[in-house]
């Protein structure tokens, strides 16, 4: 199976460790993992913003490099959202092959691969970020409003971890205050909204916060150091990968 | 750079309590709600029903629109059709003035807000008095609500007490009677006492007004009914000591028949306040004996959002306020913020159908985190076409300056993969400026963050000089 790497821009940037775990465990689990060198953003930060058109060439771009790949994985719920859910809107049927094809890590372990066993460990206490892009475009766990039977992808593949015991927070699918730049216009908003997520992380005892997203990890971890809130923050690629 | 919406919500900041307040208050709404979704195993099939029967309904508008009103003017009611909110205001003064009215009672209506009918009627020297407790302590106080289900849920008891004593004349003598069936005010912002209060002088408005005035929340066209959801009866009061009854009624407030009022009548309470049921589910067919029933069918833009390709299916809305008490903007920074009468989600998207220049600052108010969308009991894709109005914010002259440059930039940087590496292999530099300088007022993220740290190497050239060589 031949599986295109899609490392967004911010994690290519912010967060290389995510990415080359993302890579470690896609290739330990026997994939033939390939990284186009050309790629560069999904176009959601301008989407969101208001500034799509802007976004269309690299959805345009985004296509060409992945479309010949069996999957592409990516390990950020919300940009294999924006790509899967929004680039079909953005560009004319033939031009978007790997939409289709554009996966979260935790939904292709999940769902493609059925990773039932790994050789992690990790004995800590993590508290569980369920993104919103992740729960509600990707449907990695059952959204909190509605009444269908509940899962957790995320919990399911941290749950193959040794020695790691996973917890919720209250209002386990409640907004972190991210959203790309609503946390700039919406400053003041973001920030109580990330004030009171990285709190009730900590009301759980995890000592770490861990999810699918970068974005929303990035974002509570800012909050957390200027706000000396004590509680560290991890991606999931890296808790799957931590003893490779 | 901020929106009007993002300075008011800043200010509001300043009281955190205040803030955490209204966010509890709201999430605990949220949280009756969902108890009320889980416990009904046909939760999901009945807001698919639900935004079927919308979809068909208001698709077919024009048609149940005559069906109700032939039947209903066949139950004796004067139906009346008002194209904007000036020709409503003329209608409801006309009928008004036609029956010598000085006062009139009123039970909640969002479409009389809309038009602004209170205002109109009291520069014609007619007397406008809100029946609903949280709508009469608004009007006391001149305040607009703050939310379209509990108006006044923001404001303390202690504000409360305050205006009632102020402004209801005989507010002592209610208060010796309160003694004298057994109450003890030993709090004189009691909230039993201050209801006690409050319905005590509203019987008296209700003997002495001329007129009732209803808003509907379901209009039933094989019948001609008009159903009005009330939890203090306070729309009944209204209606049963006048003898004239107007109703105003949104034409998208249209539904087929009774099989489809239950699929309704079973959601609306349940999303608005995790009720099973309002208290009182009041349907009125016709005039009561020696009286008049008008029913005024109101458009004043509803057509042309029939005719909007990408914003059409705010016409579903049944305004429960379930989108509102979910969404986490609106728990932090409460319904005055919002530029547009109507907050929240679907204020945002109504407030850019009514007048997109005007009321463009809220629509910077949504981390498009897609819980109204699950909530919604009609399915009306609120945070999709908040995601359309921002692409056409630009074309408005509305634009976030900042943002736009930004977007630009990265279209720019992102557009050329050898300026993005460039870029990438610059981005440690960060590192090295003074901390001073990254945490100024000048850096954005620095507002609420402690600025990220770079890594040496990007995953690019990572990959480039190792990975790709182990394969």
């Amino acid at each position: 199976m031949k599986i295109g790497l899609f490392i967004p821009c911010y994690v290519d940037a912010l967060y290389p460790e995510v990415g080359v775990s993302t890579y470690k465990l896609l290739t330990s689990l026997g994939l033939d993992v390939y990284y186009p060198e050309e790629q560069t953003c999904c176009g959601q930060p301008m989407g969101n913003a208001g500034f799509e058109q802007k976004a269309i060439p690299l959805a345009k771009k985004f296509d060409q490099q992945f479309r010949n790949f069996d999957y592409v994985v990516a390990p950020s719920a919300s940009c294999a959202a924006y790509v899967r859910c929004f680039h079909p809107g953005m560009l004319k049927k033939e031009q978007c092959e790997a939409a289709g094809k554009t996966m979260d890590l935790v939904e292709f372990l999940h769902d493609v691969l059925k990773v039932t066993s790994l050789p992690a460990r990790f004995p800590h206490k993590v508290s569980v970020h369920n993104s919103c892009h992740g729960v509600r475009e990707l449907g990695l766990s059952s959204p909190s409003e509605r009444n269908v039977p509940k899962y957790n992808k995320v919990i399911d593949l941290l749950k193959l971890v040794d020695g790691i015991e996973v917890v919720e927070p209250e209002r386990p699918d409640e907004c972190c205050g991210f959203g790309g730049m609503f946390a700039i216009e919406e400053q003041a908003v973001s920030r109580r909204m990330g004030i009171d997520k990285v709190k009730r992380h900590i009301a759980t005892g995890a000592e770490y916060v861990t999810g699918p997203d970068s974005s929303c990890l990035m974002h509570m971890q800012g909050i957390a150091e200027k706000e000396h809130l004590p509680i560290r923050f991890i991606h999931i690629a890296q808790i799957l990968t931590s003893n490779l | 750079m901020s929106t009007l919406h993002a300075k008011a919500a800043e200010a509001y900041q300043l009281k955190p309590e205040v803030v955490e307040r209204h966010d509890k208050t709201f999430f605990g709404v949220r949280e009756k709600r969902d108890r009320m979704a889980h416990a009904l195993p046909e939760w999901e099939d009945l807001r698919e029903a639900a935004n079927q029967i919308k979809k068909h309904t208001v698709t077919h508008l024009a048609d149940y629109l005559e069906q109700f009103e032939q039947a209903a003017t066949s139950n004796g009611v004067h139906v009346h059709w008002a194209k904007d909110a000036d020709d409503y205001n003329r209608i409801v003064l006309d009928i008004l003035q036609q029956h010598g009215v000085k006062k009139v009672v009123k039970s909640k209506s969002m479409l009389t807000e809309e038009c602004h009918l209170n205002q109109n009627l009291e520069q014609h020297g007619i007397d406008v008095v809100e029946t609903d407790l949280g709508e009469r302590i608004l009007q006391m106080m001149k305040l607009a609500p703050s939310h379209i289900v509990m108006p006044a849920l923001h404001v303390h008891r202690e504000e409360i007490g305050d205006t009632f004593r102020r402004l209801i004349p005989d507010f002592d003598e209610i208060a010796k009677t309160y003694v004298a069936v057994g109450g003890s005010p030993a709090d004189k912002n009691d909230p039993t006492f201050l209801t006690y209060v409050a319905r005590m002088h509203l019987r008296q408005q209700f003997m002495e007004a001329d007129c009732g005035m209803t808003g509907a929340n379901f209009g039933i066209a094989e019948t001609g009914d008009v159903v009005v959801c009330t939890n203090e009866g306070n729309a009944d009061m209204s209606t049963s000591i006048p003898k004239l009854h107007i109703v105003s009624m949104g034409i998208e407030k249209i539904i087929p028949n009774y099989r489809a009022m239950g699929v309704f009548q079973r959601l609306l309470a349940r999303c608005g306040t995790g009720q099973e049921t309002t208290v009182y589910t009041s349907h009125f067919r016709g005039p009561r004996p020696g009286g008049e029933m008008h029913v005024v069918l109101v458009d004043n833009g509803r057509s042309s959002i029939l005719g909007n390709e990408e914003h059409w299916q705010t016409l579903k809305c049944m305004r429960c306020g379930a989108c509102m008490n979910t969404c986490p903007v609106y728990r932090r920074s409460a319904g005055y913020s919002y530029t547009y009468f109507i907050p929240g989600p679907i204020g945002i998207n109504l407030g850019m159908l009514r007048n997109p220049v005007q009321y463009s600052d809220n629509v910077s108010a949504c981390s498009l985190c897609c819980s109204c969308d699950n909530v919604c009991p009609v399915k009306v894709d609120l945070s999709t076409q908040v995601y359309r109005w921002r692409q056409q914010l630009d074309s408005l002259g509305k634009a976030d300056k900042m943002k736009k440059a930004m977007s630009q930039g990265m279209g720019f940087l992102f557009g050329m993969p050898a300026a993005y590496k460039a870029a990438l292999w610059m981005s440690p530099i960060v590192n090295w400026l003074p901390g001073m300088l990254l945490n100024s007022v000048l850096n954005p993220w620095a507002y609420g963050h402690r600025m990220m740290h770079f890594p040496k190497r990007s995953f690019h050239e990572i990959w480039s000089k190792e990975l790709k060589h182990q394969r």
